[in-house]
Parts: structure tokens; sequence; C-alpha cells
């Protein structure tokens, strides 16, 4: 009884040790991975004159393109939005579903950083990950009776869609791979948030104050559907 | 200082200075056995280079580290007392120390790139910043006569960004466990004097000063709890998405204008979205728990941080609008000039913006009065009720982390940043001499300013906490959706036409908006005069309270 | 492999679509078919970028229809959360199988 006891209890020791190394690793990993994820920050300690300096010599970006840095980053963050999409199909769990989802929302914030798009990123953050994702789990944790609710579909039904969705998909490989995209050359400097504000509010207006009004709708609508009965 | 027991340390013995015996002879003995196997090895085989790994380096090696064992044993013995007696002092000093560190390491990059560059560009024959490496030559041809040659090779790493990045991510690591480290000591100290108490006055010495360390092992070595019905894999990955936003969010917070990680152009959205991610760590945390107590923990701050995430939002629009930027160092730059051209003075929208930014701001990382997610009148301990040991301590690493991220979000946008109440510009004389730079640092703008700030506001964080009562979960999302939204929006809204005044640059206009900046700033005076000249008066008749408290006699005694 | 192009990106786009439609196809829960949604909006989002990125260098067209796709995204969310929540008071429960009672 006792040896059992301190076995236990050694075994508890060392899932802590292997909890506090893993959290470190984790920390550093992402604080890595968010550092050569920001591709139009300025090298750190840049003061104003070292960033002229930086732009005459002729570099704009911290992480050059054409390395392995981007190569790397890509397939990581690639790697990690699949295996997340693919969770979110195999999971059976509604809210497993959900915590897949806000693994693959992040890699594809991720993505818009790889992709020079910060303010997009920042916005696929709070927007989605941070509202709409709140919202569902909300939605989830309002309408399930027991916390392990499932909804089975027939056996014949999964293998259908699976089949559809893979015959989609090389479908959709078949067309990217024949598909011949014109030739940019280059490095492409990332778009500053100047730039889409000002485009938001020449080019886009309408679309602009359209999806204003939409918002405003779909914000008494929703609160139209939700409200308490009398 | 008359207690300086530390729990989880060997008290030192008294009298007993000598070297430990033991590890020394062991050494000995070990050493001697290498030079036997040396000559054996020599003599009978060949002297082969496994073998000698084995047989000769190995004790030499287990020699060399009984020694230093022995090393440190005898240094504990004979400089434990005195450490702990000094401790403190000595924690202060090595912050202190640490901070002239990186104000050097600063001062050093800053040379690196401007004369190094410069040098390089003038020479052609020499390769650029980044396009190569400067060789030693280059850099010793660059640098001043004063430097003596044997620097070159200390200074050679510093031309590459992967060097600078690896120094400041270094320090903003140790930065972010030593606020939650300290915060946590201070607020209990807070509580304390608050309440007509002590605080932790035992741990360490002086004031309980170790009472966060100590505390911290006892989370490490307590039992890693898992509950059966819990579901287990999000139950573990939830404390990791608490604290790794948390830990990122710094990575974009500017200390100052050069102290800055990743310079982001939309630096304050960056650090926004980060801090709404938190909110998944408490639900997923909540749910997974399977435990009552904490779904009603978990679903009370999706509410709260989803509707509070907007009049915060919206409060800060209004330093964006009068700056025109999203980035903190271009917002914390445009507040150069002295307190009166700090944001939250340039117009009354923006002032009442700065207190409603606070209120959100603490419902945001879950502060009383809005604490309501972990009310432990009501729900036990909500969401945490469950948790225990290191993943409980993660927890509350990503709280205090995020507070103090908001508090810097305040200072930045509405109270100058990291400059002085003095003008920058006073200093402009001085010219850039290494020793005018460090006193403009101490001055006029630097990193010390920003965490000074920054820590205030955490002191009033920490004062509200234990000044005003728990808030119903009602009463918060009235205050939310019928109080603070409307006036934020009216904020943006007043603020957006003062700007908009502005640009006419009417005389009448300016001489209104110069009015206005001064009657906001002497009001801001008289608050951040006001607030230590009331501490100070309660800290010169502290005796007086607490001794009422303890003479009095108990009602029936 | 080693230089990242435009492919690359469409190829990440293809999965999440896909597998945004398996998800919409075989859940029964009325949110998670809502997540499948999410994803396949997503893969636009993902899509746009990066035709922006690659094919309009300097112009900032497709981070724009992004930005919508992601505001659209979010009021359909709202939307449908408030549908199900009726849906889950009016039947008690959210399976959408179970939502036919205006079939004749």
């Amino acid at each position: 009884m006792f040896a059992r006891a301190k076995a236990r209890g050694s075994g508890g020791l060392s899932a802590q040790a292997k909890a506090c190394g893993s959290f470190r690793i984790a920390i550093l990993l992402v604080l890595t991975g968010m550092v050569l994820l920001a591709p139009t920050g300025s090298v750190a300690w840049a003061t104003d004159d070292a960033v002229t300096a930086e732009q005459q010599i002729g570099v704009t970006g911290a992480a050059p393109p054409g390395g392995l840095l981007e190569p790397i980053l890509f397939y990581a963050v690639a790697m990690t939005t699949v295996i997340a999409a693919l969770g979110v199909c195999i999971a059976k769990n509604i809210v497993r579903m959900a915590v897949w989802l806000f693994i693959a929302l992040g890699s594809v914030a991720m993505l818009y950083f790889l992709l020079a798009a910060d303010f997009l990123g920042a916005i696929q953050l709070i927007v989605y990950v941070g509202g709409t994702l709140i919202l569902l789990i909300f939605g989830v944790m309002l309408t399930s009776k027991s916390p392990w609710v499932r909804f089975e579909p027939p056996k014949l039904e999964l293998i259908g869609a699976a089949v559809v969705c893979g015959a989609l998909l090389v479908a959709l490989c078949v067309v990217l791979y024949s598909a011949v995209w014109p030739e940019t050359e280059g490095v492409v400097p990332g778009v500053s948030v100047a730039d889409l504000g000002r485009r938001l509010l020449t080019t886009y207006l309408v679309p602009f104050e359209v999806a204003g009004v939409l918002l405003m709708i779909v914000m008494v609508g929703a609160a139209h559907l939700a409200r308490q009965e009398k | 200082m008359t207690q300086f027991s530390v729990p989880w340390l060997p008290r030192p013995e008294r009298g007993n200075y000598g070297f430990p015996a033991k590890a020394v002879v062991a050494a000995i003995v070990l050493l001697v056995v290498a030079a036997v196997f040396y000559w054996v090895t020599n003599t009978f085989l060949g002297g082969r280079p496994v073998a000698m790994l084995l047989l000769v380096a190995a004790p030499i090696l287990v020699a060399i580290m009984a020694a230093a064992a022995a090393f440190a044993v005898s240094t504990w013995r004979a400089w434990g007392p005195i450490l702990f007696k000094t401790a403190p002092f000595l924690l202060i000093g090595a912050v202190i120390a640490s901070c002239v560190c990186v104000w050097a390491a600063n001062a050093l990059f800053e040379w690196a790139r401007e004369d190094l560059v410069a040098a390089a560009a003038n020479d052609p024959g020499a390769t650029t910043w980044f396009n190569g490496p400067l060789t030693l030559d280059e850099i010793v041809s660059a640098s001043p006569a004063l430097l003596p040659a044997w620097i070159s090779p200390l200074i050679w790493p510093l031309q590459f960004p992967l060097f600078r990045d690896v120094v400041s991510m270094t320090t903003l690591i140790i930065f972010f466990t030593i606020v939650p480290v300290f915060v946590i000591w201070w607020e209990r100290k807070v509580a304390g004097r608050i309440q007509s108490r002590l605080g932790p006055m035992r741990v360490g010495g002086w004031h309980g000063w170790a009472q966060s360390p100590a505390d911290g092992i006892k989370l490490v070595l307590k039992e890693d709890l898992v509950p059966k019905e819990a579901d287990r894999i999000l139950f573990r990955l939830a404390p990791y998405f608490a604290i790794i936003p948390a830990a990122a969010a710094y990575m974009a917070l500017p200390f100052g204008v050069t102290y800055v990680f990743r310079d982001l152009d939309i630096a304050l959205v960056f650090i926004l979205a980060l801090l709404g991610i938190g909110v998944v760590a408490v639900i997923v945390a909540g749910w997974a728990s399977n435990n009552k107590w904490s779904i009603y923990g978990a679903m009370r701050e999706a509410c709260q941080m989803v509707s509070y995430e907007i009049p915060m939002g919206m409060a800060l629009l209004v330093p964006v609008l009068c700056v025109g930027s999203l980035s903190l160092r271009e917002i914390g730059e445009a507040q150069a000039e002295g307190w009166f051209s700090w944001l939250a003075f340039s117009n009354p929208f923006a002032f009442i913006a700065f207190v409603s930014y606070f209120i959100a701001s603490l419902a945001s990382c879950k502060r009383a009065p809005f604490d309501l997610p972990e009310a432990e009148s009501e729900l036990v301990a909500g969401f945490l009720t469950e948790y225990s040991g290191f993943r409980w301590a993660l927890f509350f690493f990503a709280e205090y982390a995020a507070m103090f991220v908001i508090c810097g979000l305040a200072v930045i946008l509405f109270l100058g940043g990291w400059h002085s109440p003095l003008p920058a510009s006073w200093g402009a004389a001085w010219g850039d001499g290494i020793l005018a730079r460090g006193l403009k640092g101490v001055l006029f703008s630097g990193p010390i300013w920003f965490v000074l700030k920054g820590t205030f506001f955490l002191y009033v964080q920490l004062w509200l906490r234990w000044t005003l009562p728990r808030i119903r979960i009602d009463q918060v999302l009235y205050a939310c959706i019928q109080v603070l939204l409307p006036l934020t929006m009216i904020l943006v809204l007043g603020s957006t036409l003062w700007v908009w005044a502005g640009m006419s640059e009417s005389g009448a206009w300016t001489v209104f908006d110069r009015i206005v900046t001064w009657v906001l700033g002497v009001v801001g005076m008289i608050f951040a005069l006001g607030l230590p000249a009331i501490a100070a008066y309660g800290f010169y008749h502290r005796r007086r309270l607490v001794g009422s408290l303890v003479i009095d006699p108990l009602p029936g005694s | 492999m080693l230089t990242i192009g435009l492919t690359h990106y469409l190829l990440v786009a293809a999965v999440l679509f896909c597998s945004g439609i398996f998800t919409m196809m075989t859940k029964r829960n009325a949110i998670g078919i809502l997540i499948g949604v999410e994803l396949v909006l997503n893969s636009a989002g993902v899509n746009l970028v990066a035709f922006d990125r690659y094919l309009g260098p300097g112009r900032v067209d497709g981070q724009i229809m992004a930005l919508f796709v992601i505001v659209l995204a979010a009021a359909e969310a709202a939307l449908a959360v408030g549908i199900c929540i009726n849906l889950y008071k009016n039947l008690a429960t959210v399976d959408v199988d179970t939502a036919a009672t205006l079939r004749g």
C-alpha cells in the first residue's frame, strides 16, 4: 500500500516535471514562431535612424525571402492547419470540434502573417477566435443536455461523404497543379494598414457601408431571435 | 530582519565554515585512480581513445564535479547566513544591475548599428550590415581609437539580428516570469495593509519577500490532479491556451522607443487580439473540468469578455484617432513633450476614455470588482475549482502577466508611454554622448518610466480589488451594454469631431484647445499628486491605525 | 519544394475546404454544421489573401475581400447561433434531422 502510494507520488512528480519542461518548450516555440512570423516588423532594438539605414541598404523584412526560414515556417503552420481541419472532421464531441476549430483558426491567422497580411491576421484573431468561436461555444453550452452528447450519422453516409470529399480534394489538386499562374518576381512588400484603410474608405466605401448596415440588421435580428419568451 | 528561515533550503550550520573534507578526499582519490588508469591504458592498451575517455577522462570529470560541489557547499556554509540577511538588497541590486546591463547592451547595439553601418557604407570593400558579417578587422578599423582591439570579438556577434533577438527574448521571458512573482507578493502585502494586518512576514526575511518563490515551489511539488470525469486532454491543454497568448503579447509591447522586441505596424490590434484569445482558455478549462462551478465560471467569463472587449476597443480608438497610427511606438513618441502633451489630457473625451478603458480592462482581465469567473464566495473558485499545482499556477501567471500588459497599454496610449513628465526636448542641447544618453534615459524617456507607470497602475488594480465589493453578473452586463458602450461611442464620435476641428487650424480653436489641455492637465496633476500625498499621510499614521485596532478592547471582553 | 508559392497556400485552403464540406455533410448537430461553414469560409479567406500576395502585389483588394469574409462570417455565426438556440427551445434538441416539422 505504502509502496504504491509512493510510486504514485513520484509519478505525479515526474508528470509535473514534464509539464514544466513542455511548458517552457511550448513558450519558446511559440515565441520563436511569432517572432519569425512577423514579417513587416523591423528588427528588434531598431531606431528611426536605423530603420532608414536599413531601407537605404535595401532590406525591408526581418526574414529574407528565399531563405530556409519561410519554407520551414510554412510547412509547420500548414501541417497544424491541416491536422486541425481533419480533427474537426473526425472529432465526435462537439466541444472537441470547437477546440480543433480554435487551433485551425489560429493557424490560419499564422498563414495570414506569413502572407504579410498582418492586419488581417490580427483581425482574424480578434473577430474569429475572440468573437465567433466564443459565440459557437456559447451555443454549444446552451444547447447540449450532457457534456458528452453525440449525434452519430449512419456509417454508409460517412463513407459516402468521405468519398465525395476525397474526390473533391483530388479534383481541386488536379486543377491547382494544371493551372498556370502569371509569374511574379522579386520581393513583394507587405501592405501597410494605412493603404488598407484608405482603400476601404474610397474604392470600397459602398460595400463597407453595406457591411455596416448588415451588421446592424444582424445585431437586431440575433437579439430578436434569442429573446426571452414572455 | 530577525527571521531568515527559508523552509526549503537547509539551514546553514553555525561555526562549520571548513571545506567539506569527504568531497576533497573523494576528488583526490579519483584523481589518483585516473592517474593509475592512465598508466595502465598507456602501457597495456596502447592508449586507445575510447578507453582513455572511459577510464581516465571520466574519473577526472567526476573529481572536478566533486570539487565543485565541495566548493559550493563550503561557500554556502560561509556565505549562507550573510546571504539571507542581505537577500533583499542583493535582489534590488540584481534588478538595478540587470537594468544597467540592458541599458549598456542597448547602447552597444545602437552604436553597433549606427557607427558600424556608417563605417561599412564608407568603405566599399567591406561587406554590409545584413548582406554578410563584418570581419574582426573591419570592426577594429571602424571602431573609435579608444576601444582596445581585444573587444572586437565581443562586438562581433552584435551585428547579427539573431543575437539581438536572443538577448531581447531572454530579457522578456525573465520579465514575464518576474512580474507575476513580484505582483503576487505585493498583492498580499497590499491586501494585508488594507485590512489592517501585515501580510506575509516570515518567509525569506524582510517582509516575507520569498513568499512567491516558496509558493511556486510548493505548487510544483503538489500532486497533479485530473478529475476522473474530466475531459483529460482539454483539461491539460487549457493552461497553455492561457499562458501562450499572455506571453506572446509582450512581443509587441514597447518598453521604450528602442526597447521593443518586434515593432509592428499594428501592435495595438495585435496585443488586443492576443489578450482576447485568453478567454478560450477559461472556457475550455471550465468545460473540461466537468464541474458545475467551473462551467458557471466559464459562462460568466464568456459573457463578460465578449461584451467588455467592445467598449475597451472603442476607448482605445480615441488615442488612435488623435495620433493617426496603430503602432504603439508612434503613439508613444507623439507624447514626448511632457505632461501636457500626454494624450489623456489632449481633449476631454480622451480623459474620459482613459477612465472607461481602465474599467473595461479590469473586466477583461478578470480583476475585481469583475472577478465573477472565479468568485470564491459563490462558485468555490469558478473555472479554477478543479485545478491544482502547476496548471493552476500557469493560469495565475497568465493573469498577472496580462495585467501588466493592460496597464502598459493604458500608459502608452494615454499617459505618455516611456516619457517622463518633463519635455524630452529639454535634453536636445546635451548632445549624443554616451553619458548624455544615459542621463536623458533617466530624466526624460526610458523604459524605467514605462515600468514605473505600469507598476503604479498595477497598484491601482490591486487597490481596487481589495476595496470594492464584487458586483453581480447582471450588473456587470448592465454596466457594459447600457453604460460603457454608449459612453465610449459618444467618446469616439466626440474625439473625431475634436480632431476634425483641430485640422482647420483656426486661431480661436487652437487657443481653446490649449486651455482645455491645461485644465485637464492640472486636474490630472492634482490626482497624481494627491494619491502619493494620501499614501504618505497613511504611512505616517500607520502605527495609529494598526494600534487602535490592536489596543481597543473587543466587545464583551 | 523550398520556395513557397501560390500553389502551396491554395493546397492548404483546398484541404480546409474539403474538411469543411465533410463536416457539414456528416454532423447532425446544428452547431457542428456551423463549424464546417466556418472552415469553408476560412479556406476562402486564405485563397483571397494568397492571390492578393502572389498575383497582385502592392494591391490590397484580396485582403479587403478577406476582411469582408470575416465580417460576414461573424454576422452569419451570430444569426445561426440565435437560430440554434430557438431550435433548442422549441424542439429540445439541435439535431437537424428532427427539425423537419415543416415537412409535409
